[in-house]
């Protein structure tokens, strides 16, 4: 154990603290129970924000906590006699970087505002802060996670929280959404899974020598597997040429695409990109509300990050080669989900549309391969996470009061409810990348790091940006002006526990729209080590 | 091998190392005894407690095994090996490992089925479950340390004729005989096409032994390669049979159904595990020494081809099943193939390895969950009067307790993470890696995915829809010790898989207990 404190093991388990007094807790006790959630989702914001203070952006990982969970012995004898053990090595490894960071403050930030906004679970609900607080510590433990297995284990976890939550306390047709996220996510997860095997097992393998004796390891530490890449005298690096014809471990130029091409397909199911996103549809339509909040805020960015830091840091060479590709996926998610959005009747599915048009943007930032490109791709799963949550928000509080979404079915509410009419006019606004909120500058910065290189597809993207505009208005303005429907004649504006929510994402999305280098400034110097591999491979 | 050898007779030490055995069959020749001698009016229920003494005290002998021959201890010291009867029957690591599972299955499935044939008015005579179930735990014992084509035959037979019987021990129920019909007949042809395999193999290397079989087969290779393929194919396929490997899996969710739910369990468990520990052994002595030759891969080739298609088909067959004992019977077809990978993908040049711990540790595993899920089975199948997948629904209402442990069961069984099944799988696909099969296991993690269809059906059922009745379940306390200890080794092993695994390590020994050579 580190002789300092684990402030981010407190971090990730404060979470599953708050399960364990809500065990003790009788069902009926609901009120108490809500106090218990919501204060198990501010103590890792507290904590998160703690850290942001005192992150140090020169460092480069920080509050690193190592420890060996298992080692596993594999029933393996050498025939040499030198060789000892053949184990597999299991390490609990967490740190904090400029690219975690982020989001880690923006798993916790929304993790909590949709605490808050549990409000309205009617049933049941000691079993649903159970499943959302395990969901919480799911997500803050895969940006956190610098081993595969590790990794795989808090993404697992988010995946099954989810199925719960889902088909337990969604709307009407929950079963089949929950089932259809299950699948594809788990087809998701097996890919995942296969690719950090074949990394495992080639990458993370080590032999060590002590004294007259070797010990072979398979290791899979983030750390031991990208420096092994690294390293020529590495078992994955020598041809088998080199090791008198026989050396299982080397990893061949095809293996490694063969690794890359199964990174992209796992965390392009979880982004979502163009072909393998119909999932996400039935979540954002049939999830709860603080479910979908969490889901289009937080667990699509899960996706992002794993492209980031498993597909592009560990394969530089591969991920440029590829960036055209990652470019024109971008490009056909932003273009195909905004024109499906501008055909939606229901908002909540407008939102979905929008949220994959969205993550599109961040292909595009992450295909530039330069910094501004980058960090703009960072920023924006950072700003598009709060202003979905804020538009899912809002569309549960219009849901509960209306009992539709539909957009035909909605109209004038700025009239009876103006409150939530003006906050969705605002995230409405940030939604379709207006300066000085915070979804332009993401956008923004992706689009100038993308048009050194790729100028065609930037532009092209850019007229994407229209017809979000032309979405985004018609479907806003739809709902808060033009004639009052029946429905929405004496409807009661936000309460004050709904408004709390939306008041704070909202001033997060002012503040990061005026002062973006809040963020960007931690998320620079984590970039530096990439670029400079880059530039050496490149 | 010598035929003096072979008479060489048992010493009374010798006779030690087989008390494991000989304390199970005296225990069945006592309860037969007692249930013959004692009047009617007299409960039975004491049998199924002797039985598990029976079992107990076996599993007290294997260890102690173990442990003298220097198994399992950290020094790092290579475990001795007994032989006996002319190297036709081993003690090793490797016998003890695999003993110690099925002998403590066999317990955790007798625990919860005590009070389950005490209430089940379909079985005539309670005593004889007990009769026929010790021998068959017996059998597989033998089939776990036989060196030799004729003992595994012996076991194979021992474990296969109590089983018939046991399948059809509810004599007042018609799916029950339809059942035990079926197993006969199925189980009756894989035997002979086991026996007819046997022959050949001995006709062709001339002998029995294991060892002696692996050193003669490139010899016979040569002058009759033909021969061998059609006794090596006769053998696998009849044990493809036994194992319900697709395509020879179709009795299987048919006799599933008809027996009762602790039988079901010990032909899930105990019989595949025998025949998956016995087929690993021979595999290791025949063919692999044969390895990168075409022979060797063709063997292997096969093994992989019945692991691929067991899988796939397993998995699919799954999808539409709505009766939960057709259902684990096919996904237990699914996990044969899981469990088949570790035999298909040989060793490697670069370091020498068994995949034996790898097959251990998913057995274990597999194991928990189906034993677990099983007992939960026998309950909610009581109440609700049937076998079908609705019986579970609101469960988590009527009792939230066992509805968890299911989850956690399911989960294992689904392969998601801290569970056995997780680590499970897990080592199996490094393992299938480490030999380039990467369409292996690359399947096996497919079909996992779309295992998920069924197993989360169920957690659905329990969690979603809403109970005929409010009515609380009770568990007897036996089923509910049991479950739990499924669970609580099952979430164990998952969290913390070296327990396990680090065992088998130090006690198997490849060198020693898998090659005999």
């Amino acid at each position: 154990m580190p002789e300092t404190i684990p402030w981010l093991t407190f971090l990730v388990f404060a979470p599953l603290l708050g399960v364990v007094v809500l065990l003790l807790v009788p069902r009926r006790q609901t009120r108490l129970l809500r106090l218990i959630a919501v204060a198990a989702a501010l103590l890792p914001l507290a904590l998160s924000l703690w850290l942001f203070g005192q992150y140090d952006a020169a460092v480069p990982d920080q509050f690193r906590e190592q420890a060996a969970w298992m080692n596993v012995a594999l029933n393996r004898e050498a025939l040499s006699g030198s060789v000892t053990s053949f184990i597999y090595q299991f390490q609990y490894d967490l740190a904090l970087d400029g690219i975690s960071l982020p989001l880690v403050l923006l798993a916790a930030f929304i993790g909590c505002m949709a605490a808050l906004a549990s409000v309205n679970i009617r049933k049941r609900r000691k079993s649903y802060y159970v499943w959302f607080l395990l969901l919480e510590t799911g997500m803050l433990g895969v940006f956190l996670a610098r081993d595969l297995l590790l990794f795989f284990l808090f993404f697992e976890l988010t995946l099954v929280a989810m199925f719960f939550l889902i088909a337990i306390w969604g709307y009407f047709d929950r079963e089949k959404a929950a089932n259809t996220f299950l699948i594809y996510n788990g087809l998701g997860s097996a890919v995942m899974l296969f690719a950090f095997i074949l990394l495992i097992y080639t990458a993370g393998f080590q032999a060590v020598e002590a004294a007259g004796s070797v010990e072979l390891i398979y290791s899979g530490s983030y750390d031991a597997i990208a420096a092994n890449l690294l390293n020529p005298e590495a078992y994955v690096n020598l041809a088998p040429n080199l090791m008198d014809g026989d050396n299982p471990f080397y990893m061949s130029g095809e293996m490694r695409w063969t690794v890359f091409i199964l990174l992209l397909v796992a965390f392009g199911i979880k982004l979502p990109i163009v072909p393998l996103h119909t999932w996400m549809l039935h979540v954002h339509k049939e999830a709860p509300v603080p479910v979908v909040m969490i889901h289009s805020g937080v667990l699509l960015k899960m996706g992002a990050y794993g492209l980031l830091r498993f597909g592009m840091f560990l394969f530089p060479a591969e991920a440029r080669e590829a960036a055209a590709v990652i470019a024109w996926l971008g490009l056909a998610s932003i273009l195909y989900g905004a024109l499906l959005a501008l055909r939606q009747h229901d908002f909540k599915l407008v939102l979905a549309y929008s949220s994959l048009s969205h993550m599109g943007i961040v292909l595009l930032g992450l295909a530039s391969f330069n910094e501004i490109g980058i960090q703009g791709a960072v920023f924006q799963l950072v700003s598009h996470g709060l202003i979905s949550a804020l538009l899912f928000l809002i569309a549960g509080s219009i849901q509960e009061r209306t009992g539709t979404t539909e957009l035909a079915e909605l109209g004038g509410l700025a009239r009876s409810v103006p409150f939530i009419s003006g906050v969705l006019l605002a995230g409405g606004l940030a939604s379709l990348g207006l300066p000085g909120l915070s979804g332009f500058v993401g956008e923004f910065l992706s689009f100038l790091g993308l048009f050194e290189s790729m100028k065609v597809v930037t532009v092209l993207a850019a007229a994407g940006m229209v017809i979000t505009a032309a979405y985004v208005l018609r479907s806003v303005l739809g709902i808060t002006f033009g004639p009052l429907r029946e429905s929405g004649e004496e409807l009661r504006d936000a309460r004050l526990i709904e408004a709390v929510p939306m008041i704070a994402l909202l001033a997060f999305i002012i503040l990061l729209g005026l002062y973006p280098s809040v963020l960007t400034g931690t998320t620079a110097d984590s970039l530096q080590a990439f670029l400079s591999q880059l530039r050496v491979g490149g | 091998m010598t035929s003096t050898d072979l008479l060489q007779g048992l010493t009374w030490q010798d006779v030690g190392y087989l008390t494991p055995e000989i304390t199970l069959i005296a225990m069945a020749v006592l309860i037969t005894l007692l249930d013959l001698a004692l009047p009617d009016r007299i409960n039975r229920a004491f049998t199924g407690w002797l039985s598990l003494i029976g079992i107990l005290g076996s599993l007290g002998f294997v260890s102690w095994h173990m442990l003298q021959l220097g198994g399992g201890a950290a020094d790092g010291a290579v475990p001795g090996v007994v032989r006996l009867l002319g190297d036709s029957y081993r003690v090793d690591g490797y016998a003890s490992v695999f003993k110690i599972i099925l002998l403590s299955a066999s317990a955790l499935i007798i625990l919860p089925g005590i009070s389950a044939v005490q209430r089940d008015d379909r079985v005539v005579d309670k005593g004889e479950t007990y009769t026929l179930l010790l021998p068959a735990v017996a059998g597989a014992l033998i089939m776990c340390s036989t060196a030799d084509l004729i003992t595994l035959f012996v076991g194979l037979e021992l474990l296969s004729i109590s089983t018939y019987v046991l399948v059809g021990i509810r004599k007042r129920s018609g799916l029950s005989q339809e059942a035990a019909f079926k197993y006969l007949v199925m189980g009756g042809i894989s035997s002979a096409f086991i026996l007819f395999g046997m022959s050949y193999i001995y006709g062709v290397t001339g002998s029995t032994n294991y060892g002696a079989i692996g050193g003669a087969i490139t010899g016979a290779l040569a002058d009759y390669e033909a021969l061998v393929y059609v006794g090596f194919f006769f053998l696998i396929g009849g044990f493809a049979v036994k194992l319900a490997a697709a395509p020879f899996h179709a009795w299987a969710p048919d006799v599933y159904q008809g027996a009762p739910a602790s039988v079901t369990a010990f032909l899930a468990v105990v019989t595949k595990g025998a025949f998956l520990a016995a087929l690993l052994r021979f595999l290791f002595n025949t063919a692999l020494p044969q390895l990168h030759t075409p022979f060797g891969e063709d063997i292997l080739l096969a093994f992989k081809l019945l692991a691929a298609s067991a899988m796939i088909v397993g998995t699919t067959a799954a999808l539409r099943q709505r009766n939960i004992k057709r259902l684990l019977a096919l996904s237990g077809t699914a996990n044969t193939g899981y469990m088949l990978v570790p035999l298909a993908v040989g060793v490697g040049s670069f370091v020498q390895w068994s995949s034996a711990a790898e097959l251990g540790y998913y057995m274990i595993a597999y194991a928990l969950m189906t034993i677990g899920v099983f007992t939960t089975h026998l309950v909610i199948s009581r109440e609700a009067g049937h076998d079908e997948m609705n019986g579970y629904a609101g469960l988590y209402y009527r009792a939230p307790w066992t509805a968890w442990a299911m989850v956690i069961l399911l989960l294992s069984f689904a392969g998601i993470p801290f569970t056995a099944g997780f680590t499970g799988k897990l080592f199996i696909v490094l393992g299938s890696v480490k030999s380039e099969d990467y369409w292996l296991g690359g399947t096996m993690l497919l079909t996992s995915v779309i295992s998920y269809y069924f197993y989360f059906a169920i957690i659905r059922q329990m969690f979603t829809r809403a109970a005929e009745t409010e009515k609380r379940i009770l568990l007897p306390p036996s089923s509910g010790l049991t479950i739990w200890i499924c669970v609580s080794a099952t979430l164990a092993l998952g969290l913390l898989p070296g327990l396990a695994m680090n065992w088998m390590d130090r006690t198997i020994s490849v060198l020693r207990d898998i090659l005999l050579g």
